[in-house]
């Protein structure tokens, strides 16, 4: 469904993302690892429209994506919750997730939409008249993940949804990804929280200076010793080393 | 005291015009981050499309209006596609420097324009009604300022309506306040930026009829309205057209209180001091997010 590769991006003189190859087929879930700095998200906004890459191609059922604006990739099925949210801070919740159906092939359907998104997460909709940011970190994030989910996209690309979050909250965040995608969407998922992306993932990616340096299924990856030693810390690899 | 109370009244009602001349520049600035410094010389245009419908046609000028909004949508959107859709596409940071060469040059070439057509003469468009004042107890109210107030606050009004109501509206709120994320939210955001432009030469047009109708218009008027615009934009702040209108009416009646204490020319030191106050106490105006 999505087709990247050789992707070359950066910014100005600097190279974020040399040669990436990847893909992502229907009602998956793929996790993108990496340290800060691998260029994940680079990586994302290119896809969105954000970035213009380099080199490479983009391919999105066929179409090639980089010569497409942001507005245009969001109306082919592809969404991003980016890094920090990114919400509309002085206007209410309701109103966020309703921009989030702007897309003219959504846009007249915006009401069951939005009943979806209160059903994922009811605690929006008590909350629908209050301006964004009176809410909590985890809650703005589920407005950030809703508003998203209003485009109704085939494609959910989320930017390290769980940062800042109390774990409690990546649970919640995690279970809502989960049931979105057993809803028949597929996920592309960057994370730093790599025991939670790989709890959930069907797959990954590991991305380093730039570069794929492995991929595996999520439980593959989970048990890899380098990822271990890497993302998972000294005591992930201390108790594989117990007796 | 009756007299101060007098100027305090005719503050009032040029500061309604002063806030409708300064929402459309606030509207612009606050989506594309452009500073249209022809924004008087929009308001100067506006005027004398009345003042032609006016002298020509015998068209009333309040009734213009119908005439003149459409025409600066249409002119707005013009100057967009042929100038300022240019602008949008450099980064953020050199946007407002080249807007600046770009409106200093439009400026220039409307004002030349408009000594071609209509001379340099100060012109106004006299009514029936013109001379009518409303008078409470010793304080007169001019009927035709009084009206351009009204048509200011309804204008206004209209506009908070369409930002908070209309698709495209809330478009360019979203825009306003974080155009990549508008972007993400499937918005064209060049459409975003060219139906603010349109609006707010639009609101410039109906300020300049309702200038011209209750004062008067000439070539040069256009630098002393971007001025003042510009001083209510800093005062009031980004984000709440009902807060520039505010702002506007806070002008008016600081510049006639000034000039009813200090005397005349001090009416329009006041405007200067306000926009150095509020930049250096509360950058973000009265209003401002």
């Amino acid at each position: 469904m999505l087709e990247i590769t050789g992707l070359e991006a950066g910014y100005g003189d600097v190279r974020a993302v040399s040669g990436v190859t990847l893909s992502i087929a229907a009602g998956e879930i793929v996790a993108l690892l990496g340290p800060n700095g691998a260029g994940k998200s680079t990586l994302l906004n290119c896809v969105a429209g954000l970035v213009r890459p380099w080199a490479g191609a983009i391919h999105w059922d066929g179409e090639d994506l980089r010569a497409l604006d942001t507005h245009l990739v969001i109306e082919r099925g592809v969404a991003l919750v980016p890094e920090g949210r990114r919400l509309f801070g002085g206007m209410t919740v309701q109103e966020n997730l309703e921009l989030g159906a702007f897309a003219a092939r959504v846009w007249a359907d915006r009401r069951a939409a939005l009943d979806r998104v209160f059903a994922l997460f009811p605690v929006l909709a008590e909350r629908r008249r209050t301006p964004v940011q009176a809410l909590s970190g985890g809650q703005q994030q589920m407005v950030a993940v809703g508003r998203a989910l209003m485009a109704s996209p085939r494609l959910l690309m989320l930017d390290e949804p769980s940062l800042g979050l109390a774990p409690r909250l990546v649970d919640t965040i995690l279970k809502a990804l989960d049931a979105i995608n057993r809803a028949g969407v597929a996920v592309f998922l960057v994370e730093q929280n790599v025991p939670a992306a790989l709890s959930l993932a069907h797959r990954g990616y590991l991305l380093e200076g730039g570069r794929i340096v492995g991929e595996g299924s999520g439980a593959a990856l989970l048990a890899d010793a380098h990822v271990r030693r890497a993302y998972l810390g000294p005591l992930a690899v201390r108790t594989e080393n117990a007796p | 005291m009756t007299i101060i109370a007098q100027q305090l009244i005719l503050g009032v009602l040029i500061g309604g015009l002063y806030g409708l001349a300064a929402a459309g520049l606030s509207l612009v600035f606050g989506v594309m981050r452009v500073l249209n410094v022809a924004h008087g010389e929009l308001i100067m245009l506006g005027g004398y499309g009345a003042f032609w419908l006016a002298t020509l046609l015998g068209v009333d000028p309040f009734a213009s209006l119908l005439l003149v909004i459409p025409g600066s949508l249409l002119l707005g959107a013009l100057l967009y596609w042929g100038l300022f859709g240019f602008v949008v596409r450099a980064h953020e940071e050199t946007r407002v420097k080249n807007s600046l060469l770009i409106g200093f040059g439009l400026a220039l070439a409307l004002h030349a324009l408009a000594v071609r057509l209509w001379t340099a003469d100060e012109r106004s468009i006299p009514t029936s009604y013109s001379g009518a004042v409303l008078t409470v107890g010793d304080l007169a109210i001019p009927l035709v300022r009084l009206a351009t107030l009204a048509f200011a606050l309804l204008l206004i009004g209209a506009l908070q309506l369409l930002l908070s109501r209309w698709r495209w509206g809330k478009a360019i709120r979203a825009t306003a306040e974080d155009w990549q994320a508008a972007l993400l939210t499937g918005i064209d955001i060049r459409r975003a930026y060219l139906l603010a432009f349109a609006l707010g030469t639009a609101l410039a047009g109906a300020a300049g009829t309702l200038v011209t109708v209750a004062y008067s218009v000439s070539p040069s008027i256009g630098l002393e309205w971007t001025l003042k615009a510009l001083i209510v934009v800093v005062l009031a702040g980004l984000g709440s057209m009902i807060g520039t209108f505010i702002g506007g009416l806070v002008l008016g009646v600081a510049e006639a209180a000034s000039a009813a204490t200090f005397g005349g020319p001090y009416r329009e030191i006041i405007g200067l001091v306000i926009f150095v106050v509020v930049l250096a106490v509360r950058p973000r105006g009265l209003f401002g997010r």
